[in-house]
This record gives structure tokens, sequence and C-alpha cells, in this order.
């Protein structure tokens, strides 16, 4: 009796797993009202396809997700805030709470911010909450921007999606310069009378677009009601939307991967949306909305109630925008003063107007055109899925590290003067430091910059050419010492030599079959001469034929030493010529440790 | 009556109009204007022991006779308040020359300080130092903030932290420093900054001012730490560092997970 127990129970525990109900069509009340909505809407079809969506996975992917939780995170407090907020000039004598400002006439703006922060509850974590979330979301969009730029995610097909993130990465910033605008407060109340001075550095129209946009003369009682329905209508309707834009064409174009073993420009290697990225997803938004709630529980953000109300005969020391608009204010601390003269009784404010009207759009178009440039020099017209390492792009690596030089000396130089008081520096000089900085240091980092990858690309043609310096000193029958290199196995070989490296373009002829100027010569001159340049000292990564001359001559022989195996060393020679190169990477013999990793 | 309004088109009745508009408003003026607080001890002794302090200590700049000599300027009529203040704040005698006196350790006792006031002050009027009334707070705060950001904060900031000037000179940090030192920086202007004197801004509103700092620096932050009162800069800067790199531990530890 007991054995036929044991073997039933055995038998029980093997079929645990397995699902007792048949997969029968109605699937519980879940599944009736999945059916209900699906017969109605069609959706499952839609969402089959989000579900199954297989996403990669590294740390560098998820400032996208930051951004776009943080995004979350300010549209749910902004529109607490909105419950309270009164987008108006209209002046009022305060008499709440806070007995620093009672009896002081403000607006009615101002003194909204100052119940919602001192007397609804809750409102001044909400309002700390949504300032730190938009200081966070521009962080992470400036960081997505690195990531997709130095890996190269911004190639064929993606060169519109880039766009759109650059048009988001701009209004994002407009965006928040409204937003903290809309208080009326001190600080708000000086970077909107500096906006109207950008506007009137305009030349000619300057004027008008100022009287039309304020409603008159500065600062009017039309700012704040056009600033509210710009912030809380227009471009959150505006982001939502090209976000929602920006997010399917990752969806079509599928998400890049970073080269590994089993990687391909054809296929996703990671998690499907449904469960495991979801539930990660999902959690990493809670992660997000929490350490910003952490943040603004414990740090004060923008205290309005100590910066008091706006009149515009105050400003106060330290007068800075929020961190990023700081690299425009920094171009106007910059910018020498002798740009401004005055030709025929008329005022030209260059110094203002290249720094505050003219420098974003710049910057905004030779970002947009790069991918194109990019395209174009390297003559490229693949499709690319797999992301470049950035030491296998020099060039551009360095070009990217010149221009985050360049708008890091103008993002520190708006903080000129708390420098020049917690350094006991003198803010001329510290201003003078930043101009000359501005002109030599971007040069000297892309230099810098492109040599590191050239190094370290030569390391990783070291690497797997040799292995990886054991430390093992191994000394031969003869008497003769040397370390043991320990060889890469396939994994960790697999993404030092999976890249590219483009050859410079040739120059095609200059003059047709005829010997007459071909029309386009100069451009494709130019073209070459870029070619050249980009790729001209380029490191080429191993190929297998190098691989296998490797292992013959340099460090087979350690190999041989520590493990004489000599079938291995045979299946080495023969599996990278026989299955051709597209797998010679995945066969080369086992050696040493491969196999613990 | 009738006489004299025949009279009032007489040529030397605008004159006597003219005289009589002068005599009220320098009389007027006389009665209300705005005095000094001063009344510093005039006592001799003390005169007497401050002018040795003086020639001790002082007079390798400000010349034996405080004429203003090698490097400093002249002494006579700037009050036992501006004494009191450079003195009090450490600032001299001057440790040394520099864009703008530094903060330093108080060399006199305060004994020794309002000796060496009392004899500058003796050497021709200026402003006294305030009495306690005026400067230990107990004003309107809500005013006296009006009053500081409209005067003071474009140097000082709005909390009072500093700011910067041109060349190394800086407005100072209030924070640190007492209502008589602040209400006697208002009435002699050191260094860079401007003299708020009683016309400009009446000693009550000094008062007000300096209790609203009073305030400023007692009061808790209800949104939690200041960073500094210093506006966006260190924002951005906690944004950018702490902020964001809790949030790439996080994603870094996600990313491992995939492994």
């Amino acid at each position: 009796m007991s054995d036929t127990t044991t073997a039933r129970s055995t038998a029980d525990a093997l079929r645990a797993d397995d699902k007792k109900e048949a997969p029968a069509g109605n699937g519980g009340p879940v599944g009736a009202v999945a059916n209900w909505v699906d017969e109605r809407t069609g959706a499952a079809k839609g969402v089959r396809f989000l579900l199954k969506k297989v996403f990669p996975d590294h740390w560098s992917f998820m400032f996208g997700e930051m951004a776009m939780y943080s995004l979350v995170v300010l549209l749910i407090t902004g529109t607490f805030l909105t419950f309270w907020f009164v987008p108006s000039m209209g002046e009022t004598t305060y008499n709440g709470s806070y007995v620093p400002l009672q009896g002081v006439q403000m607006s009615e703006a101002f003194a909204s911010t100052v119940k919602i922060s001192m007397d609804v509850k809750g409102g001044l974590l909400i309002r700390q909450i949504h300032h730190w979330s938009a200081l966070i979301f521009l962080v992470s969009i400036a960081l997505h921007m690195f990531r997709v730029f130095f890996t190269g995610a911004f190639r064929k097909p993606r060169e519109l999606n880039w766009i759109i993130g650059l048009l988001l990465a701009m209004l994002s910033m407009v965006e928040g310069f409204i937003g903290y605008s809309l208080p009326d407060d001190l600080l708000s109340g000086t970077g909107i009378r500096a906006m109207q001075g950008f506007i009137l550095s305009i030349p000619v129209v300057g004027t008008y677009i100022s009287y039309f946009l304020f409603g008159g003369g500065f600062p009017g009682h039309d700012i704040i009601p056009r600033f509210f329905t710009i912030h809380v209508l227009l471009l959150p309707a505006v982001l939502v939307g090209l976000f929602t834009a920006h997010i399917l064409l990752v969806m079509v174009h599928k998400h890049t991967q970073y080269p590994g073993p089993g990687r391909t420009n054809k296929n996703v290697v990671g998690f499907p949306l449904m469960p495991v990225y979801a539930a990660k997803a999902g959690g990493f938004f809670f992660v997000v909305f929490g350490i910003t709630t952490l943040i603004a529980g414990l740090v004060t953000i923008n205290p309005i109630w100590a910066y008091g109300p706006y009149e515009p005969t105050m400003v106060t020391a330290g007068s800075q925008p929020d961190w990023y608009m700081g690299f425009a204010d920094g171009a106007l601390r910059l910018l020498p003063g002798f740009l401004e003269f005055t030709v025929l009784g008329f005022t030209f404010s260059f110094n203002i107007m290249i720094g505050a009207i003219l420098m974003i759009p710049i910057l905004w178009t030779i970002m947009g055109a790069y991918p194109f440039v990019e395209a174009w020099v390297t003559g490229d017209k693949n499709e690319h899925h797999i992301l470049d390492r950035p030491r296998n792009q020099p060039t551009r690596t360095g070009l990217g590290m010149a221009a985050i030089t360049f708008y890091g000396i103008l993002f520190a130089a708006c903080g000129n003067d708390i420098m020049a008081i917690k350094f006991n520096m003198s803010i001329n000089d510290i201003t003078r430091a930043f101009q000359i900085g501005l002109i030599i240091m971007p040069p000297i980092v892309f230099w810098v910059t492109k040599r590191l990858c050239l190094s370290l690309q030569r390391a990783d043609r070291e690497m797997v050419l040799h292995g990886r310096e054991s430390g093992r000193i191994v000394r031969t029958g003869r008497g003769k010492f040397f370390e043991a290199h320990q060889n890469l196995d396939d994994f960790q070989r697999w993404p030092l030599v999976a890249y590219d490296a483009h050859a410079p373009i040739e120059l095609p002829s200059a003059t047709d079959e005829n010997g007459v100027r071909r029309k386009g010569a100069r451009k494709d001159r130019m073209r070459a001469r870029l070619s050249h340049y980009y790729f001209k000292d380029r490191i080429e990564p191993v190929t297998p034929a190098e691989l296998e001359a490797a292992h013959h001559d340099g460090q087979a022989h350690e190999a041989i030493e520590s493990h004489p195996d000599e079938a291995e060393q045979g299946l080495m020679h023969g599996g990278a010529e026989e299955i051709g190169e597209a797998h010679a990477y995945g066969h080369p013999g086992e050696h040493a440790d491969a196999g613990k990793n | 009556m009738s006489s004299l309004a025949a009279r009032r088109r007489h040529p030397a009745a605008i004159l006597l109009v003219l005289l009589l508009g002068l005599v009220i408003t320098g009389g007027l003026y006389a009665a209300l204007a705005p005095k000094n607080a001063d009344a510093a001890p005039d006592n001799s002794k003390t005169v007497a022991a401050g002018q040795k302090l003086f020639q001790s200590n002082c007079a390798s700049c400000h010349g034996l006779d405080a004429a203003g000599g090698d490097g400093g300027p002249s002494l006579v009529g700037v009050g036992a308040a501006a004494v009191d203040f450079q003195v009090s704040t450490g600032r001299m005698p001057l440790a040394n020359p520099g864009i703008q006196a530094q903060r330093g350790p108080v060399q006199f006792s305060n004994e020794e300080i309002s000796q060496l006031a009392a004899y500058v002050a003796s050497l021709g009027p200026g402003p006294g130092i305030p009495s306690k009334d005026l400067t230990s707070g107990g004003g309107d705060i809500a005013k006296g903030g009006e009053l500081f950001r409209v005067n003071c904060a474009m140097c000082h900031n709005f909390a009072g932290s500093g700011g910067a000037l041109t060349r190394g000179k800086f407005a100072p940090n209030l924070m640190d420093v007492s209502g008589q030192q602040i209400y006697e920086a208002m009435e002699t202007g050191p260094q860079s900054m401007p003299v708020f004197n009683n016309s400009n801004l009446s000693p009550q509103d000094k008062k007000d001012i300096i209790s609203f700092l009073m305030n400023v620096k007692t009061e808790t932050s209800p949104g939690g730490w200041t960073l500094g009162s210093l506006g966006p800069v260190p924002e951005g800067l906690f944004a950018w560092t702490i902020g964001i790199g809790m949030l790439i531990v996080i994603a870094v530890w996600l990313g491992k997970k995939a492994a």
C-alpha cells in the first residue's frame, strides 16, 4: 500500500505544474470582459502585439523611461496644483498664515502659490515634487540624448525619432521656463523681465513682439494668464503628442540593442513586455516617483515665500534660471559687450540676441542635421539596430564630447556669481576664463576623447588577440618563464569584434570619361575629405584570420602548456574556416578557463 | 485786512512771501529733520584712551591725527558707527590690504572698541552707535522684507546669503552679523555698500529690515533643506548629482537583474 501511495504522490508531484483546467475559450471573468472589449474594439490584436514586444535590458536605456515617468509625475502633480493656483495678475493684499508676508501687496498668482505652499494640506510637497520632477525630467532627457548620440542610435531608420526627441527636449525647456514663471515671485519675475529683454533685442520687430506677448508694456496683466494656458494646455498637449509619436516610432523600429552574442540587426534580445518588462518598468515608475517625492520632502526648491512677490523695481543677487536654461543665461554672461552698438541712432544688442534668441535654434539645427551629415560622410545606407560602442566611433564620440564641453562651459558660466562668492574669486576672472575655455576647450576635448577611443580600441584588439593577463607565471620545462594569458570566451569576445570600421570614401574622379568636370565634384571632394577625417585613423576589428594567427604563434603555446589538449587546438583551426566568417567568432577553441563565466 | 489785500501787489510782497516760505521750510526742517541716533559718550577720558589705542593700532594707515594717510582714508566725520562696525566685525585693523576688507577675528575688547569709537567721534560729527531698541528686532517683518527686497536683495540676495560684485568684491552673508552691525553698515556704507541715511531709510525702516533678517535667520524652512538659499544653482547641482545619481543606481541595479 505504501508503495502505491508513494508512486502516486510522485506522479502527482510531477504533474503539479500542469494546468488543471483545459485551455478553454471562456477564460473566467477576466477573459469574458476582455472578450467583450475585443468584440467591440478589436483591441486584442494590438494588445497582443504590445505585450509580446521585446525590450532589451540595459541601465542606459532607462534614461528615456525616467523622462517618461517624470512626465507622468509632472502631469499628476501639475493637475493637483491647478486646483488652487489663480493665474491672475490682479493685485491683492496677502493675509494668509505666513507672517513675513502679511499685509504685503502682491499678485493673485503669487498669493495663491503662497497659499498652496503654506495653507493647502500637502500643497508644498506637491509643489516641490512638481518642480524637482521638472528638473529630473530634463536631466534624464539630456542623459537620454547623450546615450542615443554616443551609441549611434540616431542612425537609419531612427533619424526622424532623433528629431522628434530634439523637439521634445526644446519644448520641455520652454515648458519648464514658463512653469517657473507662473508664481510671479521675485526670481521668476526677473526671469520674465529678462525674457522680455531678449525679445526686445531682436532688431526691428522685437518691440512689437514684446507688446504683442505682454499685451502692452511690461509686466501688464496678460502675461501670467497667457503663460498659464501655454503651460497647462498648449505645451503639455504638444509634448504628449510628440512623446506618443516618439514611443510609437520606438515600437515600429523596435528597440536598439548593444552588440552581444546572438544579437543581430534582425532580432531583439530581451524580455517581452508582459510580464517581466512590465513589472520592471512599472516598478521603475514607482521608484522614480518615490525618489522624486523623497527629495521633494527633504529639500527645498524654489522657496517663493522667501523670494517674495515680484515688483519691477526689485531683483535678487544670484538670479539664475532653472538649470536647463542655464546654458543660454551663461551665453549671455560670456558674450562680449562690444556686440552692442548703435547704427544711425538704432541700438543693436547682439550681445543679447546671439545668446538668447539665436543660439538655441542654431544648436538644435546642428544637432538635427548631425545624423544626415554622418550618413553622408560614411555613405552608409543600411539600417542599424545594433548600437555602437562609443569607442568604436572615435570621431563621433569626440565631436559629442566637444559639444558637451561647449554646452557645459556655457552652463557653468551661468553660475559665475555663485562661484565667485563661494570660491572667493573675481567674477571678471571667472568670466574671462570661461570665455577662453569656450573657444579652446572643445577642440582639446575632441582630440583627447578621440585618442582615448583609439587607445581603447587598441586595448580591445590586444584583449581579443592575446587575452587577459592572468597574473599566473608559468615555468616551462626548459626553464623559460612567461605569464599565462587567459583567452576570452566567445561571449566576452563578441562585443569586442562585432563592429564596422568605416573606410574613408574614395574620391571619385573629378572629371567624366571625356575629361569634363563633373557636376558636384566639389561636393564629392568635401565629402571625401570629411570621410577621410572621420575614418583615416580607424582601428579595424580583429578578423577571424588574425585571431587564428595570434593563437598560432603568440598565445597558442601557452594554451598548450597549461592545457595540453591537441584536440581543442585542432577544432579551433578547422572551425573558423569551415563555418564561415559570420559564425567564426562563436567557435574558436575553448581555452584555459572558458566556461567559468 | 483790506489794506493788506491792497498791498498784495507791492513789489516787496514777492520777496516777503519768499522769505516766509524759506523761514517755514527751514524751521520745519530744523524741527523735523531726522537726527542721528548718536550721543556718543563724550567722556574725555575715554577719548584719550581711544586716541592711544588709535595711535598704536590704526595710525600707520589712517595717520596720527586720523586725517588719512598711507592707504587709509581720513576718519574725520565717519562717526562712532563706522568704527564700531569695522572693528567689531574684525575688518579693522586690516589684516592685509586686498580688494575688500574681510571679516576676521575681532582684535579688541568691547571696551576698547567703544574707546576707539569715542575718539573718532570726537574728531567730527558723524553717525553714532544706534540704540538697542532699533537693533534688536521687534519691527514689522513684512515691511522690512519689502524694504530689503527693494534696497538690499540685489547685492545681498533674497535671504541675505550674499552675492558677488565686480572684480572679487562681494556683498557678504548677513546671517552671522548682529543687528547693531547691520544698522551701522546701513548708516555708514562700508566699502562698496551705499549709505542708507535716515532720510533714505528711517530708523524705523532700518529696524524693520533688521527684524526681517532676524526672522530669516531664525525661521524654520517649511520646505526642508534650503541648499544655502542661493537660488537655482544649487538646485540644479543637486538634481544633476544626488537626484539623478539615485535614479541611475536603481537603473543599474534593474539592468543587472537582466543578466
